[in-house]
């Protein structure tokens, strides 16, 4: 028997059978090899391609990564020729290999169509084969992938099982939107097939469906019906995943299925309390896959729903109290009751029961526990939080855990149990967790400790104290916003002054290289300089310090490399307030005078005014550097809040690294306006800016970083857009705008523009409750016959208002006065000053860009006083 | 849902992946790259359980195998674990006590296998046996085609 020159074994394959052995003697050549050289100019075939086990072999002979390269190339090659030849026999071999060699990381997109005809073939392995390369290599974005859709639908309606199988499998892995929507109908036949391989296989391929098409959920209902009454474990699995993913995307479906709760209790039920089922045990647990996703499907239907709560309680209860805890699989569905019994209207007892369950994970060995309980408390540590809080210390120990996750898990969860009686020992750990903790961590605890101290700190000296351990100990970790909270925090503690200023000095002689320690320690120095020197302490032992020391200190920070720029503004800057407080001014005069040629123009700028203030407005210097006084604490959600300052209206984070210094007495506000050269202009804040969840400061920031005068429409959605669109918008029916200012306080409205057919008309209201508020709608028509898009409004105020541009209905103002685009303004006027504006036009209009720029000046009396 | 899983070895070469979820080969490739390197970088004594992007990922290292799983935020992580302990279950009792080798040479089978247990990123089959029969059938079925078809022998395919 001649075998074939290709004939190659793998070593994991048995012996061939001798059915095999006769067929490839019934292959016998016809043609000894000896005449093969002679007639290989008749042969047109090409020898056999390597088989796949034999490439990945010689693939991990390879000893470089050149070597392989070289090697996957010429296979590459090889299978191209190949494919070109429409070989039949060995395609399904070709593209084995093209996945082998894709997994190590190179190109085989040119497989893909070889994949699509290995799926049309009717051999089975190729079926397999081509469906893998398919999940493997098609992608939905790609309309190629679009092809696989007449396949799939005919084996979906195939005669074996097996690949009715995979085409399932495909469509369910990676079926495009268009694809589902191709062949929703056959998965929902199969459905309700009673087959139960297809049938599970079917229902999460329908799962697969609404997750791509939701619009197609209400077909698979009616098969939904009976899917429960299956004993096929596979089934019902799959079902309740069906199920689940129903109930959650659909409130109706979800009240339409709150009547299964009772079979699923029951199901629940068996499983538990049915003896030893080899088939589905693991661990002496029956099922735990089913028993999981049954607690998760009763925790959205028992969500809100008292009755349906009331049902499954005792079946939590029982599975809480029966399930095993010696191994992962007990714990994973105890884990799952838990979340559950705490999602849904249970009993205090079972609710205390779950808390307990987490406590006792806590003290396992297995930290895959000990994370997952710490997970589960921080979700109920609100609506539960004195079950939680009896675990205390246990949490607090995992602060000392080796995993970076536990650690971070058992932070927040300290933070979130920080309270008015436990803030003393609780705050000695996570301050002893701050020291120890890794970098990644530090910036979080800080901020978490200045939170918790601000709530809850029993004394001034206590939180100061507290403060100054966070700045020593992980100073550089700070969040930038720390440090204006602070500044404002000292500011407040009024009796704390000398003690704050001498431990900050003190602090300075130690260490000047964390930033924003020293930023505050500057600011202080700055403001109290005059307690340090005197020596007026009474909290601790008082330092004798004299004022050449102190700027010494202040100068050193100048001059070294260690501080930033923005530190070097503070204490510039505190040097100059010290020129007020401290005798050697001509040393400060000097000091300020250098800096007045500093490269950095910051310094530069502040160097020049207050050399300014020494020689031209010495008299105003006093009063501008005078002690601050105490500040109102801003809002925590920023932007459309204002903070009065002396009586001046002065955003107090508009430089939240510049504190705000230089306040403007009120018969000066023209002067000072004359002196900036006429940039009367305050830039227009708008509310809805990007809505990234920063803290205070850090918004304002973003929205001041950001600030041109803008008042045009903002693409993103901000989620708390708050009425900005009063209710007579957008009909587009009337030109006439429907407001109705006689209603409000009877203030007239006016034209404050109209040129080349824009018309822009003011409407005014009082804001609720300030009074100081002014409402202004602008209205804006279009006589003309072509409509104008991209229309933008933008508008400012002398620097005594505060202005804010909500978002305008929108950009495009209909021609002929067939629509008005409406934007609400608020003007804050503390100084019940006239009120000036001045406002720019842009839009586009018949195909060119147009801008105008306008003073409006003709404001009624009324909208101002 | 399982957003995917991958197989790597303690070299981070890959092993097997599997995507439930639509993501170019560009996109797949800088996971799969962050992911071990992030895992490989990991401690032993540190939990199974890390947060990584939107996800929560579930790993566990069966000998020079790491199995990775992506999983979205309502799933829960313990029965992951269990469903990775399933599949390496289902691999050993297939090719009778799997090793890395086994599923480097048979890789298409380490996939059938899984296709047969998970579908869509959910496990479809909870019997370890009826996912073993179902690959023996197929097994069996491929066999059989090739004998009546008379073309390639079973075991000559790939």
């Amino acid at each position: 028997m001649m075998s074939k020159p290709d004939d190659r074994r793998t070593a994991s394959r048995p012996d061939p059978e001798p059915l095999a052995a006769r067929r490839s003697e019934a292959r016998a050549q016809l043609i000894p090899d000896d005449s093969i050289s002679f007639l290989a100019s008749l042969r047109l075939r090409m020898p056999a391609p390597i088989r796949l086990r034999e490439l990945i072999r010689t693939i991990r002979t390879a000893r470089t990564q050149a070597e392989e390269r070289e090697m996957i190339q010429k296979e590459c090659a090889a299978i191209r020729s190949s494919f070109r030849e429409e070989d039949n026999t060995y395609r399904c071999r070709n593209v084995a290999k093209l996945l082998y060699m894709h997994m190590l990381g190179y190109p085989a997109h040119f497989g893909q169509l070889e994949c699509l005809k290995l799926i049309a073939s009717q051999k089975f392995t190729d079926k397999r084969i081509g469906y893998l390369g398919a999940m493997l290599l098609l992608d939905e974005r790609q309309d190629v992938h679009l092809l696989m859709t007449n396949c799939i639908k005919n084996d979906l309606n195939h005669s074996t099982q097996y690949v009715q199988g995979l085409a399932l499998c495909t469509l369910g892995c990676m079926g495009s939107s268009e694809m589902c929507r191709d062949l929703a109908g056959e998965v929902e036949k199969l459905l309700k097939t009673s087959n139960s391989y297809l049938r599970k296989k079917a229902a999460l391929c329908a799962v697969h469906v609404i997750r791509k098409v939701p619009e197609l959920m209400e077909m698979f209902l009616p098969a939904t019906k009976n899917l429960l009454s299956e004993k096929n474990h596979g089934v019902l699995h799959t079902s309740v995943v069906l199920l689940t993913e129903m109930c959650e995307r659909s409130p109706d479906m979800l009240t339409h299925f709150r009547k299964l709760v009772p079979q699923l209790v029951r199901i629940l039920k068996n499983l538990i309390m049915s003896g030893y089922s080899p088939e589905h045990d693991v661990s002496g647990i029956s099922d735990p896959f089913l028993q999981v996703r049954i607690l998760r499907l009763l925790r959205i239907l028992g969500k809100n729903d008292d009755d349906s709560s009331e049902a499954m309680n005792d079946i939590l209860a029982q599975v809480a109290t029966n399930t095993e805890t010696s191994k992962n699989v007990g714990n994973a569905i105890l884990y799952e009751t838990v979340l559950t019994i705490m999602d849904i209207k249970s009993e205090s007892g079972l609710r205390v029961l779950a808390i307990n369950i987490l406590g006792r994970f806590l003290l396992n060995n297995d930290k895959n526990i000990r994370y997952v309980a710490l997970t589960s408390l921080l979700k109920t540590v609100q609506t539960d939080h004195n079950a939680v809080q009896r675990h205390r210390s246990t949490i607090v120990d995992c602060l000392k855990d080796l995993d970076v996750s536990i650690k971070r898990r058992a932070m927040e969860l300290s933070f979130a149990l920080v309270n008015g009686n436990n803030i003393r020992g609780m705050m000695k750990e996570l301050l002893y967790f701050l020291d120890s903790c890794d970098p990644e961590f530090k910036a979080d605890c800080a901020s978490g400790v200045f939170l918790a101290a601000e709530k809850y700190a029993p004394s001034k000296r206590w939180h100061i104290d507290t403060i100054m351990r966070v700045l020593t100990t992980a100073g550089s970790y700070v969040r930038d916003d720390s440090v204006p909270n602070l500044i404002q925090l000292i500011t407040n503690s009024v009796e704390m002054h000398a003690y704050t200023v001498q431990r900050l000095y003190k602090a300075l002689l130690d260490d000047i290289s964390q930033q924003p320690l020293v930023q505050v320690a500057s600011w202080c120095i700055g403001e109290y300089g005059d307690l340090l020197v005197s020596g007026q302490c009474e909290e601790e032992e008082p330092i004798q310090v004299t004022e050449d020391e102190v700027l010494d200190v202040l100068e050193g920070l100048l001059v070294s490399n260690l501080s930033t720029p923005v530190t070097r503004g503070y204490s510039l800057t505190a040097i100059m307030k010290l020129s007020t407080r401290f005798s050697s001014v001509n040393r400060i005069k000097k000091v300020v005078s250098i800096y007045g040629s500093s490269i950095d123009v910051e310094l530069q700028q502040r160097a020049v005014e207050y050399n300014a203030l020494f020689k031209k407005y010495d008299h105003m210097r006093p009063a501008l550097l005078e002690r601050m006084p105490i500040m109102e604490k801003t809002a925590s959600n920023g932007p459309t809040e204002i903070v009065q300052t002396n009586g001046e209206t002065e955003p107090s984070a508009v430089e939240p690294k510049h504190p705000p210094l230089v306040t403007q007495p009120t018969n000066q506000a023209n002067d000072l306006l004359d002196l900036l050269g006429g940039n009367d202009v305050v830039p227009v804040i708008q509310t809805t800016m990007p809505t990234k969840p920063a803290s205070a400061g850090g918004e304002l920031l973003d929205l001041l970083g950001d600030l041109s005068l803008t008042g045009g429409p903002t693409p993103v959605p901000a989620p708390s857009v708050p009425t900005s669109q009063p209710p007579f918008l957008l009909d587009g029916l009337s030109s006439q705008p429907l407001f109705n200012d006689i209603a409000a306080a009877g203030i007239p409205s006016m034209t404050a523009y109209n040129k080349n057919g824009l018309k822009i008309d003011f409407t005014f209201e009082r804001a609720n409750p300030n009074p100081n508020i002014a409402v202004i709608t602008i209205h804006a028509t279009n006589s003309t016959e072509a409509e104008m898009t991209d229309f933008v409004f933008q508008a400012a105020v002398p620097k005594t208002f505060q202005l804010q541009l909500l978002s305008p209905s929108s950009n495009v103002v209909p021609a002929l006065n067939q629509g008005t685009v409406t934007q609400v303004i608020r003007v804050l006027n503390q100084q019940k000053q006239q009120l000036r504006m001045r406002i720019k036009l842009t839009y586009t209009h018949k195909g060119s860009a147009v801008q105008d720029l306008a003073e409006v000046n003709n404001f009624p009396p009324q909208s101002w006083q | 849902m399982m957003q995917f899983m991958l197989l790597f070895s303690r070299q981070g070469k890959l092993r097997l992946q599997k995507w439930y979820v639509p993501l170019s080969d560009k996109e797949k490739k800088k996971i799969t790259r962050e992911l071990v390197q992030t895992i490989l970088a990991r401690k032993p004594k540190m939990c199974s359980f890390l947060e990584w992007r939107d996800l929560k990922i579930v790993y566990k290292r069966y000998a020079s195998l790491y199995f990775c799983c992506a999983i979205e935020n309502q799933d829960n992580e313990l029965i992951t674990l269990e469903i990775i302990h399933r599949y390496v279950e289902l691999l050993d009792k297939y090719f009778g006590s799997v090793c890395e080798l086994d599923i480097i040479f048979n890789f298409e089978k380490a996939y059938f296998i899984l296709d047969e247990f998970l579908l869509g990123g959910e496990a479809q089959e909870t019997s370890k046996k009826n996912v073993l029969k179902a690959i023996e059938q197929a097994d069996l079925l491929q066999e059989s085609q090739s004998e009546d078809w008379g073309s390639l022998p079973n075991e000559e395919i790939l």
